[in-house]
């Protein structure tokens, strides 16, 4: 039967990793001398496990590896070896590597064996050099078969439980038949009287004559499992069997038997060159059909190359969703079938008044459905955040004891969950915002200890829901962001004039402005030539903003906010002359009517509305997007007020009109991206809407940001003149 | 012109499959045509939305059963002048890939015409083509009985972000 | 139709074992531990069970030792998939009541080849 072994990868990969992160959750768990057995066996099961699958699936580099491994954890788990701290930290690093391999094999690239063959030295030097043979007797099991044919004389007398161990003599003996000639003998000597009889037990015995050209570990291999229930001996005989035992019911040996075995020596016995070249050519016969065989095979392995990479991308947007979810989508889509049989009954009637209630009725149940149906599946595609924040103990670990600070992580909200599409792109810059807080922000513990502090620092990672949108906060208890340095970098750079008045979030703001961060800065921690400036520009690409708030000596916080799905928004629809447009309602603060004793003129003309104390600049939405027709006067339209960046703006629109979810769709995919336009929708009616980028169109409209050398209008505006 | 020699000279050369099918539409009373298995469908002019600030031979985007599909006035592109759409104004959909990307959109033209299967040896006349702005679009020039067929480079006349080909 | 019972914890050995044999012809129930296996066991018979050794829950030494004292699994011939590193597992298999091992790794071949044995 011929198996394709691939067809398992993706499963064997998924829970490989999956095991390797438990296993690095576990290792970090660890504190050597106080270690528990389980979390050594869950460990340990891991590591087997990895060993096992990568065995019977033919990754022969990390099986190798992890033997090692498994061997050593074995030991530990026995109690054979007291787990130490040089341990730990070599099976921490040994998680990395077999995760390097796996990740090479999964892309079906060449592992680079270098790591895991250093690793496995010093491994082995622990364990004191006694598994290496092991493995060998285990690969070497397919010595060439001696093609010459050989008599056994075999006796097999099982013990009384044979039955009871589940094994079954019958099949033993057509396996011995399928090695070549076998001639059964059965020897019922041993059975008791009637009375004493149980159907249980075996009391019958055998001698066989098998001859084979196999070897006798073929034989012996088919008793293997019953050697400690029955005596068995196993002898190579000549052509004549002197000891006949007396006990033997059956005649002797036919004579056929022993004269083909007769024969059979008689041909070893020919003269040796004839018989070498034979076996040559046989050998050489057998060789070539291997070579074609192995061709054979590498011809597969090519074509299941190009199988599995389309799976292994596939793999990247695949997940696994909980039984539970997918029971309540089943539930919905019955009361969805509900609904609607409801309501093709409605049709068939004759519309009367009280149809139409029924039919208001069902309406209203349908938009329910729809809704809970579409929350839900969104729900398939929410995972909790710990699949991010599993990254980070080791990260923490490793990095602290690089930078020497000691460090105390917590991670708070687990269990918040978010889509699978968004978090894969928030992990990198986490990463970032981690590091440069054990970089820059914690002290050092003798900093700490002299600043009254407690030497170990706390990162905190908290992650919770706020309406629609997940928030991510990243605190420290270091020092906190330094404004006058930042200052005097912004002026170096470049990016603010000596004479600029900022306050002091305003200078914290200029550490994501681009070509803040510079060649001096990069240390080998939180650089890696990457600046907050691409922290802030990944988060914003995901409709989301990352802000900092810091007291000096006190720690830093920083606040990643992101929707919890990429797939929907709740939507404004705003009318802008004949075109409708939507503005995502998680950026709306308010909509008003425009007061205009209260608008006032700055700048090159830029008006501004003041609310209450602030100043909101009103952007023209025909006027940005060149639309003819608006309604241009200021009293006859509305004002939404939004936010983004911590940066409050007016969109000056014709008319509000509807709220409603909305399918985000690309009009990049087949356009191209459009300024101040972060994609679009189809609305009820199939026309397409497109839906406003308040950051984009902030660019859009030529106002800066604050910290910007050129601040077009001062906000806080005392200085603004009425129009 | 030396450009277009060339392009006509692989046309005569390339590709043992003699025979290739063209879509073409007429506009501005001139014959065009484009690969026949680019196009995906033919359908009606109906509004569109618009998309601010594109240039103005982008009419808008489409919602094509559910997905967003931006319009381009052939005309405009050419730089012919407009014309009121009209019951023969088609939108021709073709699938092309344009920097490695494939891409759907719409092409507004006046009307389809045929589609003929055109030998490649056939277009070995090059009569002088005049409007040397648009010769970017070309991919080159045959004779169909008595008339001339433009045949057009989509994946130059569709890519927006070149604008080389653009007049003005 | 024999029915196997396969268990694993590892999804994708049991997924190997359990197509390997029903691509021999047998009726395969999966398992992700001992305990799952144990009471999968008690509610149907089975005419032959697959098990793995290290498992969370149950290991598959308490799984067999269980099932050979049921009276419907006396004679059912009961396999344990071993590593090589667990040679002394196979003795200590053996009195829990096993039938017989198979070595880890090992590819579906093997496995039926080896199953013969058992069970036809």
């Amino acid at each position: 039967m011929s198996i394709d072994l691939s067809q398992f990868f993706d499963v064997f990969f998924e829970e490989s990793f999956e095991g390797l992160d438990a296993m690095e959750a576990e290792l970090l768990n660890l504190e050597p001398g106080t270690e528990d057995s389980e979390t050594i066996n869950t460990i340990f099961r891991a590591a087997h496990s990895i060993k096992g699958g990568s065995g019977t699936f033919g990754f022969v580099s990390v099986s190798d590896f992890t033997h090692v491994l498994e061997t050593l954890l074995d030991q530990i788990r026995d109690g054979q070896r007291v787990l130490t701290a040089e341990h730990v930290n070599l099976l921490l690093k040994s998680v990395d590597c077999v995760r390097g391999l796996l990740s090479a094999l999964q892309a079906e690239e060449e592992p680079d064996l270098s790591e895991s063959n250093e690793l496995k030295a010093r491994f082995e030097a622990i364990l004191g050099d006694e598994s290496p043979e092991v493995v060998e007797a285990e690969h070497s099991e397919t010595v060439s078969e001696a093609l010459q044919s050989t008599t056994y004389q075999i006796d097999f007398k099982p013990e009384s439980h044979l039955f009871k161990t589940g094994n079954e003599p019958l099949y033993m003996f057509s396996e011995l038949a399928e090695l070549g000639e076998l001639e059964v003998n059965v020897f019922h000597d041993g059975l008791p009287e009637f009375l004493e009889f149980d159907p249980e037990d075996c009391f019958l015995h055998w001698r066989f004559f098998l001859t084979t050209t196999r070897e006798e570990q073929a034989i012996s291999e088919i008793f293997e499992w019953v050697e400690d229930d029955a005596e068995i001996k196993i002898e190579a005989c000549g052509g004549l069997f002197e000891d006949e035992s007396p006990t033997v019911q059956q005649a002797s040996v036919p004579e056929p038997s022993v004269s083909s075995n007769a024969d059979n020596l008689e041909t070893v016995q020919q003269p040796p060159a004839q018989s070498e070249n034979a076996t040559n050519n046989e050998q050489n016969q057998q060789a070539e059909e291997s070579l074609a065989a192995v061709q054979k095979k590498v011809e597969s392995v090519k074509s299941n190359k190009a199988e599995s990479r389309k799976s292994t991308d596939s793999a990247a947007t695949s997940i696994r969703v909980g039984i539970d979810k997918v029971d309540s989508l089943i539930n919905m889509v019955g009361e969805l079938v509900i609904t609607q049989a409801m309501l093709s009954q409605i049709g068939d009637q004759d519309i009367t008044e009280s149809s139409i209630a029924a039919l208001q009725e069902g309406l209203t149940q349908l938009a329910h459905n729809t809704r809970d149906l579409q929350e839900n599946v969104m729900r398939i595609r929410m995972l909790p955040i710990s699949f991010v924040f599993s990254r980070f103990p080791r990260l923490v670990r490793d990095t602290s004891q690089k930078l020497k600070k000691q460090v105390e992580l917590k991670l708070v909200g687990e269990q918040t969950e978010l889509d699978k599409t968004v978090m894969e792109k928030l992990s990198d810059p986490m990463v970032h915002l981690v590091r440069n807080s054990l970089d820059h922000g914690l002290e050092t513990p003798e900093e700490r200890i002299a600043n009254g502090k407690n030497p170990v620092g706390t990162v905190t990672l908290n992650a919770f829901h706020q309406g629609g949108n997940i928030v991510i906060e990243i605190m420290d208890d270091g020092k906190g962001l330094d404004t006058e340095k930042i200052r005097s970098k912004a002026i170096a750079n470049g990016l603010i004039n000596e004479s600029d008045e900022l306050s002091a979030e305003e200078i914290n703001e200029l550490i994501f402005m681009p070509g803040f961060s510079t060649a001096d800065s990069v240390s080998d921690i939180s650089g890696r030539g990457v600046g907050m400036d691409v922290v802030r520009r990944n988060i914003q690409a995901l409709n989301g903003s990352v802000e900092v708030t810091s007291k000096q000596g006190v720690g830093s916080t920083f606040t990643i906010r992101l929707p919890l799905t990429l797939a929907i928004l709740d939507g404004q629809l705003v009318q802008v002359a004949t075109h409708t447009y939507i503005i995502p309602l998680i950026s709306i603060v308010e909509s008003l009517q425009i007061d205009i004793t209260k608008v006032s003129k700055v700048g090159k003309g830029l008006e501004v509305l003041r609310l209450r104390d602030e100043y909101i600049p009103i952007l023209r939405l025909y006027d940005i997007f060149s639309h003819q027709g608006a309604r241009e006067e200021l009293d006859k339209t509305l004002l939404v007020v939004v936010e983004s960046d911590n940066y409050k703006i007016g969109l000056l629109v014709d008319d509000l009109l509807a709220q409603q979810q909305v399918v985000i769709k690309s009009l990049e995919a087949n356009y191209q991206k459009v300024d101040g336009i972060s994609g679009a929708t189809i609305l009820g009616d199939g026309t397409v809407s497109l839906i406003i980028d308040i950051s984009g169109l902030i660019k859009l409209s030529g106002l800066r940001r604050p910290g910007s050398t050129e601040l077009l209008v001062d906000l806080k505006g005392e200085e603004a003149e009425p129009a | 012109m030396i450009d277009q020699v060339e392009v006509n000279q692989q046309l005569m050369f390339d590709g043992e499959s003699d025979e290739k099918q063209f879509l073409t539409f007429m506009m501005h009373d001139e014959e065009y045509g484009m690969d026949i298995l680019a196009v995906q469908e033919i359908r009606g002019w109906e509004p569109v939305t618009t998309i601010p600030n594109s240039p103005n031979f982008v009419r808008g985007a489409m919602n094509l059963r559910g997905t967003i599909v931006p319009i381009i006035d052939l005309r405009m592109r050419f730089g012919i002048n407009a014309i009121e759409y009209g019951p023969l104004t088609v939108v021709i959909v073709v699938s092309v890939k344009i920097k490695e990307q494939q891409k759907i959109m719409g092409l507004v033209v006046d009307a389809v015409s045929d589609v003929y299967s055109i030998a490649e040896e056939k277009a070995k006349d090059v009569p002088d083509f005049q409007d040397s702005d648009n010769a970017y679009f070309v991919h080159g020039l045959v004779n169909v009985g008595q008339k001339m067929v433009v045949l057009l480079n989509l994946e130059k006349v569709l890519d927006l972000s070149d604008k080389s080909g653009l007049k003005g | 139709m024999k029915k196997i019972l396969a268990v694993d914890d590892s999804a994708s050995m049991r997924q190997m074992v359990g197509f390997t044999l029903k691509k021999a012809g047998f009726d395969v129930t999966e398992a992700k531990d001992g305990s799952e296996a144990l009471s999968l066991a008690k509610q149907q018979g089975f005419d032959a069970v697959i098990s793995d050794v290290n498992m969370p829950v149950m290991d598959g030494i308490t799984l067999i030792r269980e099932l050979r004292s049921l009276p419907n699994y006396k004679f059912t011939p009961l396999l344990m998939l071993t590593t090589e590193s667990g040679l002394d597992k196979k003795s200590e298999g053996k009195a829990a009541g096993a039938t017989g091992w198979i070595v880890k790794p090992f590819n579906p071949d093997q496995l039926l080849a080896v199953l013969k044995k058992v069970i036809r």
